[in-house]
């Protein structure tokens, strides 16, 4: 199923510029509980889906923003291509252009990169409902600011996303889980060294009690890095970071507050009450708790990291961690270039954004 | 705009900031800064400044924010574009004392260095851990840190291990008001909007960078190199594509035809075969396992892709023969011509016989040959056009020459440029490359972190009125209508 929607999409744009009222951008409304609440008119980017090229050997495919991420990672599968930052879903309408606008990845980011790294071209509807393309389908682009990237992670407060061009890479031959039982202390060893050594992870994660790795590549180095690591072999082990993946795991099932601490990976256990979950070599962790908000973000300012209220935000504390006054200034400044009515997610990620 | 720059008054202002001896403002002080790698191009600032602390940077930005000066940063020079290239009312802010490796974290994998740091002296510095910094810029020897993130500078291995912005985690800069931000974070990613995305490639233009944070990969078990040859330069890039939809990312990726293998070969002895129409040498690194096995899967490709000539390095010493070759064709080219025009666009591979046949059709229409380079993995193209400039009208014959190859480019769906950035050079291009509302989008993300248009103006992105002025050039077939207009 195909269809271009974006002459709807930008008119509905410059309506809504003209009479300085404000949208709110919507895929597939996957990820409705992420970020902050927006409350405005309605902006469907749904139908506006399909893919607009796909190159297996150029490595890139060119595709609609409201295609669904489960479409478009089948098309890619039937050319045994992935993304390869296997972004999470959270539900099947998820659309790759919310993907891209969270900018959110799975399991294998700390290994290959995240969605920003594979975005190599854009097209977007800014503010004033101008029709912009950035970037393109090559690898190697440096002509102009990296605007397409920049919309990567804005939420869309600075344009609606179109198009987008993405790298993909061949899917492994091989992929296998080994479990460790250790502490969190040999674990963080462990997921370091290993990286070291060159081998082919590509996933690991701690649950409190066991470290899980993952192993991609072809035949010959996947087992030859099975000897290295030993360990007891996962049986099901694209089911295990399915639910890691997409929060269906045991640990995720809770109504305290979800919080998401990025940092940087050989940070020792940060001392905050609660539930630890240990992702990316340690540079992503799960917490849940019901510590005050100011108790953790001061924690992870003190590590150079950042705190984000990722699910059940019953704090009602501000969603993403606060910005320096000039970073903060500069965000103003850049929302204003793309869309001086402010009328496109405002607020989504921070106040005046 | 304001009123003219008092020199005296801004070199005193600039001499209360630092020593004397690192404000440079008499005339053959200034010789040493007037280019950068590309040398076409020629100028000299008001002063050059050498600073080697971050709190002289915030004092200088000032400043020149208060009296309305252009700035120009500049690493070690070697770009390509002329982004470094002085302004005649500006000052050349030189970030080359800023050469400390501040810190490296074997186990984060990362290191924290000054921006004059050179890239090749982070791998070296390193090595001792095992690790290495991937990016990898024919200039590796010389060019520095800060310049690479403001350029976003590629090199051979890209395919696999990605351009500057993959490999940089935070950065910290000066805005034109002399205010330090930091930007990215101590972990994988920072809250906010993605500004590291945005400074990376932004030559100078929206701030200073004063410090970088590479991330930094282990050195890979081992690495092998095949060479194939080819008696028809298509078949080479199909080759290319068949290696890809096999499911092997090589490691690096390149092409060379005709005359760029005998310039090489008779430069360096590097053992291509010189009959060849191209060659292709396709470097796999990995696990010693993995490497052995995608080896075999490679040379049996390429010998159904109809190489006439397919041979796997035997040990290190031939590997490293086997690249000498590709790593010195810029300077071999040198050797067969007086001068040489490279270019740098970037192409949808599937383009390259397209691509090829009207390049050698505008090179016999403009009588200047060329040879060519490419990163084939990647579809990045570096046609050498060789020319003379002693001849009268040559260089511009090139310049024009070289204009038409990216701009079919971009017709194809490429870019203009794929790592040398548009500086100078290319700013023509640029308005073929991008229309008014997406320049104009450009302009106010300036406008966003440099309200003044201090930093570096006049590079990378044109001004309408410019872009009006190319299209007028077209028309007049090279000649500009107003030859009394400034260049940027």
């Amino acid at each position: 199923m195909s269809e271009d929607n974006n002459q709807q999409i930008q008119s509905q744009i410059l309506e809504a510029y003209k009479n300085k009222s404000s949208l709110k951008v919507r895929g597939g409304n996957s990820k409705h509980f992420y970020g902050q609440k927006v409350e405005a008119t309605s902006l469907d980017v749904s139908k506006h889906k399909g893919i607009i090229s796909y190159e297996p050997t150029e490595l890139v495919v060119t595709v609609r923003a409201g295609t669904r991420l489960c479409e478009l990672e089948a098309i890619l599968n039937e050319s045994n291509q992935i993304l390869p930052f296997e972004p999470p879903h959270f539900a099947d309408s998820a659309t790759i252009g919310g993907t891209i606008a969270c900018n959110l990845s799975g399991p294998a980011r700390a290994y290959n990169g995240a969605a920003r790294d594979f975005v190599l071209g854009s097209r977007i509807i800014n503010g004033k409902a101008e029709d912009l393309k950035f970037g393109g389908q090559v690898m190697k682009n440096v002509a102009g600011y990296d605007a397409s990237r920049l919309m990567c992670g804005a939420m869309g407060t600075l344009g609606v996303i179109l198009d987008v061009s993405l790298k993909v890479l061949p899917k492994p031959e091989t992929e296998i889980t080994l479990s460790h039982q250790c502490d969190i202390n040999q674990a963080m060893f462990n997921m370091h060294q290993w990286v070291k050594q060159s081998l082919p992870v590509s996933a690991t994660c701690y649950d409190g009690a066991q470290l899980f790795i993952r192993l991609s590549g072809n035949d010959s180095s996947v087992n030859s890095a099975r000897k290295i690591i030993g360990g007891e072999s996962l049986e099901n082990s694209p089911l295990f970071w399915q639910q890691i993946k997409e929060q269906s795991h045991q640990f995720f099932k809770t109504d305290k507050p979800l919080w998401r601490l990025s940092l940087s990976s050989n940070t020792p256990p940060l001392d905050i009450a609660g539930d630890t979950f240990y992702e990316w070599g340690s540079a992503l962790r799960w917490l849940k708790t019901t510590s005050s908000a100011e108790d953790i973000r001061e924690k992870l300012n003190a590590v150079g990291g950042h705190a984000m209220l990722f699910r059940n935000n019953s704090l009602g504390t501000p969603a993403f961690h606060p910005l320096s006054n000039g970073l903060l200034n500069i965000h103003k400044k850049l929302k204003n270039a793309f869309d001086p009515e402010n009328i496109l997610n405002p607020g989504a990620m921070y106040k005046d954004i | 705009m304001t009123s003219p720059i008092d020199k005296s008054q801004l070199i005193s202002r600039l001499e209360s900031i630092l020593p004397s001896d690192s404000v440079l403002h008499q005339t053959e002080d200034l010789h040493p800064y007037e280019c950068d790698g590309l040398s076409a191009y020629r100028n000299l600032p008001l002063a050059v400044v050498l600073p080697n602390e971050i709190n002289q940077v915030q004092a200088i930005l000032k400043v020149c924010n208060e009296l309305n000066v252009p700035v120009v940063a500049r690493g070690a020079g070697t770009g390509l574009s002329g982004g470094a290239l002085p302004l005649s009312d500006g000052i050349l802010l030189s970030l080359t004392k800023f050469k400390d490796i501040i810190d490296i974290d074997p186990v984060q994998r990362v290191a924290r260095v000054q921006p004059g740091v050179r890239n090749l002296a982070i791998s070296e510095a390193v090595a001792k851990y095992g690790l290495y910094y991937a990016p990898d810029p024919s200039s590796q020897i010389a060019c520095t840190i800060g310049g690479n993130v403001a350029e976003n500078s590629g090199g051979v291995h890209c395919l696999k291990y990605g351009l500057t912005i993959h490999n940089i985690q935070q950065i910290k800069i000066i805005t034109i008001e002399g205010e330090l931000l930091t930007i990215g974070g101590s972990g994988l990613d920072a809250p906010g909007y993605d500004l590291l995305a945005l400074m990376t490639g932004s030559e100078g233009m929206l701030g200073v960078i004063v410090e970088v944070t590479v991330k930094l990969l282990p050195k890979p078990e081992s690495a092998q190199v095949i060479l194939a040859a080819f008696n028809d330069l298509i078949k080479a890039g199909k080759a290319v594509g068949d290696i890809i939809s096999a499911g092997i990312i090589p490691a690096g990726l390149e092409m060379m035809d005709k005359l760029a293998i005998q310039a090489a070969e008779d430069f360096v002895h590097a053992g291509y075969p010189t009959d060849a129409a191209a060659i292709l040498l396709c470097e796999l690194d990995g696990s010693q396992a993995e490497v052995e096995e995608n080896i075999k899967r490679v040379q049996h490709i390429l010998e159904q892709s109809g190489a006439t000539e397919v041979r796997i390095a035997r040990d290190e010493a031939e590997r490293i023969t086997f690249w000498k070759g590709r790593k010195a064709a810029f300077p071999a080219v040198g050797r067969i011509s007086p001068d040489y025009y490279c270019m740098d666009g970037t192409i949808p591979r599937k383009h390259l016989p397209q691509v090829l046949k009207t390049m050698a059709e505008l090179s016999a229409e403009y009588e200047l040959p060329v040879a060519n380079v490419f990163h084939a993995g990647d579809g990045n193209l570096h046609p050498l056009i060789l020319y003379d400039a002693n001849k009268p009208g040559e260089l511009e014959r090139t310049e024009e020459f070289g204009g038409k190859i990216l701009e079919l480019c971009v017709e194809v769906g490429g870019s203009i440029t794929g790592e040398h950035g548009v500086g100078l050079e290319k700013i023509n291009q640029m308005c073929v490359q991008f229309d008014a509302l997406e320049l104009t989008q450009f302009h106010a993300i300036k406008k966003a972190f440099d309200e003044k248009s201090l930093l570096n103006p006049g590079k990378a992105v044109p001004t309408l009125h410019r872009c009006a002025e190319f299209g007028a050039m077209h028309v007049h077939h090279g000649e500009l209508s107003h030859p009394e207009l400034e260049r940027f």
